[in-house]
């Protein structure tokens, strides 16, 4: 396990490798068939740098504990508004999150669906190339067009291209309260139409899933308002009107409830510990029932209203990766292999000419072939 | 402005160029008479002029296809053009280059409501993309302040943003899917109707990079409800550092208002001499404007006064009417015009940190006493993109340099103090050979690598963005 202490460290160990590395973080979200080359991890690399309250602005050493930078927020009343997940219950891990490895697996949960990705709230990078020069791009302001934005490129690159040193966040406030509105027993299609619905209304939705199955085994309908109390109240009010013809949806306003009713979905609790492949689907919403229904014997969770699906596939993972990447190809999206039997690759294969723009930039970062070698870029 | 020399190969095949162009194009869609190509001389930075060789008006993806395979085969530079309301000189032709104009790529192609998307020709102009949905109630939400002019097009490649990105960010963060034509022709498509495209983020590397990797013809851009109501509240102060720490306070105090505007007194007297608005004469001015039910926008204005108040404002008015809203915005509207009735303005839109406002605008203030040229200061405040406009004239000699320098040293300021030089007008040519003082050798070689992956040939927009020294070897090598 290498662990460079400094970014110039750092670049010292790429400027001399001459074989494959695996990068990690705090290795909590693995993904893709395990490499077997050495790990080098940016956790020795970590700290806050920078955190201005009234800018929305935090600055962090790649390695930084994800814990670290959160409570740092909190006691500001602030927050990453994209939600990442905790991964370690879903694959098992342990470890700890660092937010170098957010960024680089680009991890958002519900609220992306309203405030964006992660990628979205990246405002500035630091990483080492696979010539081992220290690269920056972007910055610590919300507007930036100067030059091309590898800041977006080094998001969900998952090591591929670089290591990353240090991350630039656009953060932003907590909110004062949380209302969800709650339905028992929709079906798949009559849950993601509700969810349209209300995130086709002016009322701000933070949050819209579906589970097939929720806490006490029925389907389960979840939509989120986020706000002052008095918005928050008038807006579920208003959404209980416009969803009506749905049945009658309640309203949960305890906070603990509420944050941890997110989080189960967040974190995709309902299948931790259970047996089968998980994967996580990115598709039109509504062609999202449609998709599911084709597969007997799995289980769903519907979240960003629809268009996020994950998928509990027990049986063999050749079969369900063929199909599920079949479906998925035929309506517009793409799926990826979270957990299971990675001899059918993590990620969607692409269209020929896009594989060789991915080729092409992996060259250019990485002309030595050093980072995460194999893991995206497949051609279908 | 140095721009590189045509080359006389490329002029003495125009009869050539333009009969294999005309062999895939409609022949009223190719224009090469010198007559008719002055039209695309310039963008919206008319300093600097230059007639292409000729233009091409595609009416779809495949004639662009078509188009950029034969320029490549003939070794012809492109510049791909939206509008041409670039303040930066991002669609400045050369004189060897065929222009690609995305007017009459203007169709759209698919609206759908329930899974909040519209799918349009990039020529469609920005603000007729909401006008599309509006009657749904709908909306697109990056609104640049030439939205009725300017281009999808034209806004992915600059990445635009607008007065209300503070809460609906800008192009790259509403964009779900392109198709785009690379130089060689290939036609390619990048996300589409579904969250988070696959694989790399190309999405996120084409906004932005301003017509230089390829040709969008199409995208997908996401589409929201509109807001019940939205309302300003117009606060004045009798300093910049004041309003600065008003605005600081606002965003922490957890209230994401929709738009936090910003205008300093040479400004706001300037207005009020053109627009009569009724603004106080006072140093600094915000506008604040937040959205939702009448009773959510009375919480938030209220939380905003009460904070407002704290830092003794000499002027505070609240919108009470549709009728005083539009009053409200009407200075901050009319303010280019308006610094436009004085004199030649420059506009830069250099960004920074909100905490650095004070010390920046005291600078600009200084600065513009050294330079003997005024300048005035209005700018989205909640996310420190300035927009300083500096007057000059045109017609004297000597002036344009003048005002060009001190523009340069207000962005070098920006760089400085931990902010960039282009927050949402793009490098261009204008800002081109600033770059060296943002980026490093290392951080611009990597950034030109990507170039070498879409276009090879360096043919795409040639020389914008990156400083023509930089890019030389690279240049000489493709040719």
């Amino acid at each position: 396990m290498l662990t460079p202490k400094n970014e110039a460290e750092l670049a010292k160990i790429i400027a001399k490798a001459d074989t494959p590395l695996r990068i990690q973080g705090g290795g909590t979200r693995p993904i893709g068939a395990p490499l077997n080359c050495p790990c080098l991890t940016t956790t020795g690399i970590s700290g806050i740098e920078l955190y201005e309250p009234g800018a929305l602005t935090l600055v962090a050493k790649a390695g930084t504990p994800l814990a670290e930078i959160e409570t740092a927020l909190d006691a500001e009343g602030q927050r990453l508004a994209f939600e990442p997940m905790d991964h370690r219950g879903l694959l098992n891990t342990k470890g700890t999150p660092t937010i170098g490895g957010v960024v680089a697996a680009n991890v958002s949960g519900p609220r992306r669906i309203q405030a964006g990705a992660c990628r979205d709230f990246l405002l500035g990078v630091r990483f080492v190339d696979g010539q081992g020069r220290i690269i920056k791009n972007g910055g610590r302001v919300m507007k930036n067009v100067t030059g091309y934005d590898l800041v977006k490129l080094m998001a969900g690159s998952f090591g591929t291209l670089g290591v990353l040193t240090e991350v630039s966040l656009k953060v932003l406030p907590k909110s004062r309260s949380t209302g969800v509105l709650l339905l028992e027993g929709l079906s798949d299609e009559q849950a993601v139409k509700a969810l349209s619905r209300a995130l086709g209304s002016p009322y701000e939705i933070t949050g819209a899933a579906h589970l097939q199955k929720g806490v006490d085994g029925d389907p389960v309908t979840m939509i989120r308002l986020e706000g002052f109390e008095n918005s928050v109240a008038y807006r579920a009010a208003k959404l209980q009107e416009v969803l009506s013809e749905f049945g009658k949806f309640t309203v949960e306003n305890d906070q603990n409830r509420t944050t941890a009713g997110w989080q189960w979905v967040r974190d995709v609790v309902p299948f931790h510990n259970r047996d089968g492949d998980v994967w996580r689907l990115s598709v039109k919403p509504s062609d999202a029932p449609e998709i599911v229904n084709n597969f007997s014997g799995v289980e769903a969770i519907y979240d960003w209203g629809g268009g996020l699906i994950w998928l509990l596939v027990p049986g063999n993972s050749e079969l369900a990766a063929s199909e599920i990447r079949q479906a998925v190809a035929t309506k517009g999206g793409h799926a990826t292999l979270v957990r299971g039997g990675y001899s059918v690759g993590a990620f969607t294969p692409l269209a020929p000419a896009v594989a060789g723009l991915h080729r092409g930039l992996r060259q250019q970062f990485d002309p030595k072939g050093l980072f995460n070698p194999g893991l995206m870029g497949q051609v279908a | 402005m140095e721009m590189p020399q045509p080359n006389p190969a490329i002029l003495s095949r125009k009869a050539e160029l333009v009969s294999r162009l005309q062999e895939v194009m409609p022949h009223d869609a190719v224009i090469s008479d010198p007559s008719e190509t002055r039209v695309y001389e310039c963008d919206a930075l008319t300093a600097y002029r230059c007639a292409p060789l000729a233009a091409v008006l595609p009416s779809s993806t495949q004639e662009v296809s078509d188009v950029l395979r034969i320029c490549h085969e003939m070794g012809v530079p492109v510049v791909p053009r939206g509008s041409g309301t670039s303040l930066a000189g991002g669609a400045l032709p050369t004189a060897d280059s065929v222009i690609i104009g995305v007017a009459r790529l203007n169709e759209v192609i698919e609206t759908d409501y329930e899974n909040r998307f519209i799918r349009v020709q990039t020529g469609r102009t920005n603000l007729s993309v909401t006008g599309a949905v509006e009657e749904q109630g709908f909306f697109y939400a990056p609104d640049p302040s030439s939205q009725l002019a300017c281009a999808i097009a034209g806004n992915i490649a600059m990445n635009s943003g607008g007065a209300h990105c503070l809460k609906y960010g800008v192009t790259t963060n509403n964009l779900m899917g392109v198709t785009m034509v690379l130089m060689d022709g290939t036609i390619t498509e990048i996300g589409g109707a579904y969250l988070d495209a696959e694989g790399l983020d190309l999405l996120g590397l084409i906004c932005g990079s301003e017509g230089q990797l390829g040709v969008v013809t199409e995208a997908t851009l996401r589409i929201l409800r509109k807001p019940e109501g939205a309302r300003p509240v117009l606060i004045g102060f009798d300093s910049n550092e004041v309003a600065g720490a008003c605005v600081s306070d606002i965003i922490k105090a957890g209230v994401l208002p929709v738009a936090i505007e910003f205008m300093d007194r040479p400004c706001i007297r300037a207005t009020e001499a053109f627009a009569h608005a009724g603004y106080p004469d006072c140093e600094a001015l915000l506008i604040v404007e937040v959205e939702g039910s009448e009773a959510e926008i009375d919480e938030q204005l209220e939380i905003i006064l009460e904070i407002a108040r704290r830092h003794d404002p000499v002027e505070l008015r609240e919108s009470k009417s549709a009728d005083e809203s539009a009053k409200i915005w009407l200075g901050r509207k009319s303010a280019f015009g308006a610094m436009g009735q004085i004199n030649d303005y420059m506009c830069l839109d250099g960004t920074i940190p909100v905490s650095q406002l004070p010390h920046v605008l005291k600078r600009i203030g200084e600065m513009s006493k050294e330079y003997g040229l005024g300048v005035g200061n209005v700018f989205h405040a909640g996310d420190g993109n300035m927009h300083p406009l500096i007057l000059f004239d045109a017609n004297k000699p000597g002036d344009l340099e003048l005002c060009e320098a001190f523009g340069a040293d207000i962005l070098k300021l920006c760089v400085e103090v931990g902010g960039c030089l282009t927050g949402e007008h793009g490098v261009g040519i204008e800002k081109r050979d600033l770059m060296v003082h943002q980026y490093a050798p290392d951080d611009l070689d990597i950034q030109m690598a990507v170039k070498d992956v879409f276009d090879p040939k360096w043919l795409l927009n040639p020389a914008k963005v990156f400083p023509l020294q930089a890019s030389d070897t690279r240049r000489e090598q493709a040719a």
